[in-house]
């Protein structure tokens, strides 16, 4: 197209007088590669205009989103609910039968015996603890 | 209506909508979230009374946009964003995609009524006849608002354009 109906074009564009036609027309000149150099500043304008059509939203739309949000609080809710429940059921203390014993010398063998367990685990524990000192002694050495 | 039905729709307008929020909001974000507070509104909304959805949908946007804007006004929040920074040293560097950037940036600090007309008619290419039904003006407002922002656009890219050739 020839540079003067160009121009004539950009007078009537700049006062808001164009129509869609003239404008694509005009939008598509400036695609070119040759442009003349006082016509360059619209060039890079229109360009603009070309370029912003092409961005698009990246959200998902919204109704389909909301809903299954929602599914997923509900589900989410009875799995939480179904939980606890069988938790709290399964921790209830129930009556067991813990055992007698017919006479008092029985019951003192078996404490005994018990409490004696007990001792030996307590000093094998100890044995351990004493390693420790070992570092306590390192350790003064070198901080004093 | 069903689901599906709402998103096919709203599927040929909701980058409209999007575009249109973004001019005016200017983060994406807000922008993201402009368009599905419309979007809600329309899928509650008894649609079917509606003529033309679109420009139901674009006028809504265009409302909650301004209200938006009002809002952060008496809030007194300058209307900041971090979608790009301001540096003028590297924008000689890339001159070209940079020169597309200027003319945003233009755009951008239009006020409130001509960038959504340039918006409308620029890169949605609405007819004169549209946007007036879009913004409730009147055809002659819209064309001298227009022609105002063309020249605006016009001088301030020639401004800064001579400005860095120096």
């Amino acid at each position: 197209m020839e540079i003067n109906k160009i121009e004539e074009l950009i007078e009537k564009y700049l006062e808001g007088n164009t129509s869609l036609q003239d404008e694509n027309i005009l939008k598509t000149y400036f695609t070119a590669q040759n442009i003349p150099i006082h016509l360059n500043q619209y060039k890079d304008v229109f360009g603009y205009y070309n370029e912003a059509k092409k961005e698009t939203s990246k959200e998902n739309i919204l109704p389909k989103k909301q809903k299954s949000k929602r599914w997923i609080g509900i589900a989410a809710s009875i799995v939480l609910v179904t939980m606890i429940a069988t938790y709290l059921y399964q921790n209830t203390p129930k009556e067991e039968d813990l055992g007698t014993f017919d006479t008092p010398e029985e019951a003192f063998v078996e404490t005994h015996k018990a409490l004696q367990l007990v001792a030996n685990n307590i000093n094998s524990g100890m044995e351990n603890v004493s390693y420790l000192e070992e570092y306590e002694k390192t350790k003064k050495v070198i901080f004093k | 209506m069903k689901q599906q039905e709402f998103i096919t729709l709203i599927k040929p307008f909701k980058d409209k909508l999007y575009r249109l929020a973004k001019r005016m909001l200017i983060s994406n974000e807000e922008a993201e979230d402009a368009t599905q507070e419309v979007l809600l509104k329309l899928w509650k909304a008894d649609t079917n009374t509606f003529k033309s959805m679109e420009a139901m949908a674009m006028t809504m946007t265009k409302n909650y946009c301004l209200d938006q804007l009002k809002a952060k006004r008496s809030n007194n929040l300058s209307i900041t964003h971090n979608n790009y920074s301001d540096n003028s040293s590297l924008e000689n560097q890339i001159i070209s995609k940079d020169n597309l950037y200027t003319v945003e940036k233009i755009i951008n600090s239009l006020p409130e009524q001509q960038r959504l007309i340039i918006q409308l008619r620029e890169i949605e290419e609405y007819e004169f006849a549209e946007i007036a039904k879009v913004l409730d003006m009147n055809e002659t407002a819209i064309r001298v608002s227009l022609s105002r922002a063309r020249k605006i656009i016009k001088e301030k890219f020639a401004e800064i354009n001579n400005y860095g050739n120096k």
